[in-house]
């Protein structure tokens, strides 16, 4: 159990910086999720604390202690990996208890916490397996006891379900949450899967590009996303996004009641943009609209259905409406609105005004 | 790295500086008794390719390794193609075939060498019965036949298995395609598996000409020496002979060089065809 | 009976069937043929072969042929050249594996300088056999005076490029993060080697094994060169040393059965581990 702590992270392969400059404290036994597209750094970033990378310039910081230079079984943390990097030689006892086994721990000692750790997964019977006699889920169990057993200060996991089939995700996800809740360890968590990435954190990293656009809890980044990155990347379907000339009825009302005088200030300067959530727009009768739009097709997937359409200009926008109302044809031309207090300004460098 | 020098030790040490050596003392050439040697740059070469018998060796080199290529390679094919047709029963066939490559090349000499021998050999004996005086130790195209059929023998259980392997390797679908169109099994062949079994062919067709050449020493030193009257000197056997029995080190030398530019050509050859089929 | 719809189609069992056993039995017949004559000369007495033609039935002097080989032999025991052959094969199989696999792990997971270079280097190796090097290394043999010795027979033949390429293959499929969560366990780059590379490698090195051997078993020109004492002649070389020079008539019996022992050491490994055997061809064939 331990703070960690990134004090101005910074990664170059050769020439291409890859990270641009992180800063975080995180708090013992808190949760944290590192999320973007791939390619955005996330994964150096962990392997950077992890000390399977070299850190080109800043500090990593568990509990106070700089650990830039050490060794990863030095820096007291444990990794899952994304495909569990179990060996595939060793039966499940001998690959939780390999780190132990190396650091020579006594005997007694090792199968103790072995079984403990096997208890806590549900692997009890089959400690004498092989890796390639487990299912997914087993693997990735077993992937989480070799971390346990060490009883690291930090736990690292790099996309540790993104090789389970959609329903075994959901249920790994709470056994994660549930599991390091309980144990109380500082976790750091590499995902692209945005509902991952909701669910799980106490406060997430939102990275694009080497930058850390945003780092908070997660509904505050879904309710107040600071670039149009983050408001595009979390919550599903996508943020819209368009221009002010795409707001053609009643252009007054609909530029100045919802927005502050900040956003009104940048609100007609060019490449400003407007963003809207999907389930903030609602269809509504076409004389009181603020945007007007033809439909291309709707989904109805049941609870709700996603209404995508085209605003005069021409750009594309999707509306997520209850379910029960009635289902919108092709080729309709439709006006929506947006609640109140829904609407964000980005200006022209996507920065969240 | 320390983990890598045993290796480069050796590979020093017994490849890098006697390949060095051969190409160095290729450019000298010594006295009979080795105490002086004089520089001739590449008299060594000049004199070795108009050598009568240094040219006769590349032919010999030439029928030989052709010879048992196509032989041992045939024999493979036609037993490859039989045991394929079988659904049962392949891998006993399998089994029977296989272990004659565990037979060095020298015992292969010595056990055909026993079989055609002038005064014992039984078929030199039967051969004898009806009318035909079998003897390889004067005639020069018996000599040959014998050492190709006692190289190919060896060989054939090594390329049996590659064969067999490429035969299975192809869908039966395509077969049986083949076979509802109307192809009897001659056509089958012709059209569809052999073009199918081409880049296993080729690759056996490169390792056998590696193999007749270099692997075939063992043969024909226990059979026939090289004779009669070198009519099966190999190149490699050449370098053997004039190295140590003729003490000829500069000849010996640039024969050396010679065959590490056809080794080289040859592995080159190689890589370029497994470089191919990665690509596939 | 066949049906009508099958006529044409490989699994018929007409004329065809049996002509395709009867291909593969005279197949069979014609590989087995040389060593059944050789096994049934290694059974008679010399007076038996050189009254031509030499029976096709196994004579009853097995034991005495067997015990004239293995013990007194022509210019040595076969016994003592059989040891001979078994220490060299072990050694060039053993040391080509070790070395190999000490190189492949070197190059595949540590970045140092020149390391393209040593790859190269061993990769030239495939260009120069034994044959074609062969003055030279005898005398650099001769100059370490290691004419007569185990480690002259061995050394010279234990640099591989193959088996380094093979390993190197078979390691560069080994997840990188199998290597990142040893390191994370705590394990030293020796203790990922022992403790993970080399078990998960054990088949491929049991496969490489069994071809090596063999290899190492039936070299003949090199254990020609340089063993000029008898008692270190290998049993593949020494049999053809048996050949009585001038006109004497060689002492087949004694001949044949040394055949025989020369030949089933590596047929029994070839044998009993087939699969591993053909496993090892095609992996150090590609």
């Amino acid at each position: 159990m331990a703070t960690l702590k990134l004090d101005g992270l910074k990664k170059s392969f050769g020439d291409t910086k890859v990270i641009h400059g992180i800063d975080i404290d995180i708090a013992e036994g808190e949760f944290i999720v590192i999320v973007g597209p791939s390619g955005c750094g996330k994964s150096t970033l962990l392997r950077m604390v992890a000390g399977l990378e070299t850190v080109t310039s800043g500090e990593i910081q568990i509990n106070g202690v700089r650990v830039n230079d050490l060794e990863p079984m030095d820096r007291n943390i444990a990794m899952v990996f994304q495909n569990y990097a179990l060996y595939p030689h060793m039966n499940v006892f001998d690959n939780m208890a390999y780190g132990l086994k190396i650091a020579k721990t006594p005997k007694p000692e090792i199968a103790e916490r072995v079984q403990t750790a096997a208890k806590l997964l549900q692997l009890e019977d089959f400690l004498q397996r092989r890796p390639r006699e487990l299912s997914g889920g087993q693997r990735q169990r077993v992937a989480m006891g070799r971390a346990i057993v060490r009883r690291p200060a930090v736990f690292l996991f790099d996309e540790p379900l993104s090789n389970l089939d959609a329903k075994l995700r959901v249920q790994m996800r709470l056994e994660i949450r549930e599991l390091q809740r309980s144990l109380g360890v500082t976790a750091l968590y590499v995902t692209h899967d945005q509902v991952e990435a909701m669910t799980l954190a106490d406060r997430m990293i939102v990275m694009n590009d080497g930058v850390a656009d945003q780092i908070g809890a997660p509904l505050d980044v879904y309710k107040n996303p600071a670039t149009t990155f983050v408001a595009g990347f979390i919550g599903s379907p996508a943020t819209n996004f368009f221009g002010t000339d795409e707001v053609t009825v009643n252009r007054n009302k609909a530029l100045m009641s919802a927005f502050s005088d900040a956003e009104r200030a940048v609100l007609e300067k060019p490449a400003t943009m407007i963003g809207v959530r999907p389930e903030h727009l609602q269809v509504c009768e076409p004389h009181d609209a603020y945007l007007t739009l033809s439909v291309n097709y709707s989904e109805a997937l049941g609870a709700e259905t996603l209404i995508h359409g085209k605003l005069p200009m021409g750009t594309a926008i999707t509306i997520r409406q209850n379910g029960h109302l009635p289902l919108p044809e092709g080729g309709q031309e439709l006006g929506a609105v947006w609640s109140e207090n829904s609407v964000m300004v980005f200006d022209q460098n996507g920065k969240r005004v | 790295m320390l983990l890598l020098l045993p290796q480069v030790l050796v590979t020093v040490v017994f490849f890098f500086y006697p390949a060095g050596q051969a190409i160095w003392q290729s450019l000298f050439i010594s006295d009979p008794f080795g105490l002086k040697s004089q520089f001739v740059g590449l008299g060594n070469f000049e004199y070795l390719l108009a050598d009568r018998f240094y040219r006769a060796s590349f032919a010999t080199t030439a029928i030989f390794s052709g010879l048992t290529t196509v032989v041992s390679m045939g024999v493979a094919l036609y037993l490859a193609v039989l045991a394929d047709r079988l659904i049962k029963g392949s891998g006993v066939y399998r089994t029977l075939l296989i272990w004659p490559y565990a037979v060095a090349p020298a015992v292969a000499g010595v056990l055909w060498l026993f079989m055609f021998n002038g005064r014992v050999g039984i078929v030199t004996w039967y051969l004898g019965l009806m009318g035909y005086d079998w003897n390889h130790v004067l005639n020069d195209g018996e000599a040959m036949g014998l050492v190709v059929v006692a190289s190919s023998w060896g060989r054939i259980s090594y390329n049996f298995l590659f064969f067999l392997a490429g035969l299975q390797a192809i869908p039966k679908s395509v077969i049986e395609a083949a076979a509802i169109d109307g192809a009897q099994f001659w056509t089958r062949f012709r059209t569809i598996i052999f073009p199918l079994l081409s880049p296993v062919t080729f690759f056996l067709l490169v390792v056998n000409i590696v193999y007749a050449f270099f692997e075939t020493f063992g043969v024909i030193h226990t059979i026939t020496s090289g004779g009669p009257q070198q009519a099966t000197t190999i190149l490699v056997y050449k370098v053997f002979s004039d190295g140590f029995v003729g003490q000829d080190l500069g000849s010996s030398a640039a024969q050396s060089v010679i065959l590490l530019v056809i080794v080289g050509a040859l592995t080159i050859v190689q890589f370029k065809f497994i470089e191919r089929r990665v690509h596939y | 009976m066949p049906r009508a719809n099958e006529s044409g189609m490989v699994r018929k069992r007409g004329v065809g069937y049996w002509l395709t056993h009867l291909g593969l039995i005279i197949g069979v017949l014609f590989i087995f043929f040389p060593i059944w004559l050789a096994f049934v000369a290694s059974t008679v007495s010399q007076q038996e072969i050189v009254r031509p033609p030499m029976p096709l039935w196994p004579g009853d002097q097995f034991i005495e042929n067997y015990t004239a080989a293995l013990f007194s032999g022509v210019n040595v025991p076969v016994a003592k050249m059989l040891l001979n052959s078994l220490i060299m094969a072990l050694g060039i199989a053993l040391g080509k594996i070790v070395i190999s696999l000490l190189s492949a792990f070197a190059i595949v997971y540590f970045n140092f300088p020149g390391r393209r270079f040593f790859f190269w280097m061993i990769f030239l190796t495939l260009m120069l056999p034994v044959e074609v090097r062969i003055v030279p290394t005898f005398q650099v043999i001769a100059n370490f005076g290691m004419l007569n010795s185990y480690s002259g027979l061995i050394f010279p033949l234990i640099a591989s490029a193959t088996a380094t390429f093979l390993f190197r293959q078979y390691f560069m499929t080994v997840p990188d993060e199998l290597a990142e969560a040893a390191r994370v366990d705590g394990a030293r780059p020796m203790q990922f080697f022992w403790h993970i590379l080399l078990p998960m490698s054990r088949t491929n090195i049991a496969a490489l094994f069994v071809i090596l051997f063999i290899y190492g078993w039936n070299q003949y020109l090199w254990p020609l060169l340089i063993t000029t004492d008898p008692e270190m002649n290998t049993i593949v070389m020494g049999i053809r040393q048996m050949f009585p020079s001038g006109d004497d008539v060689a002492d087949w019996p004694v001949i044949m059965a040394t055949s025989i022992l020369a030949m089933i050491p590596p047929i029994i490994v070839v044998i009993s581990m087939q699969k591993l055997f053909i496993r090892g061809l095609v992996d150090s064939e590609k």
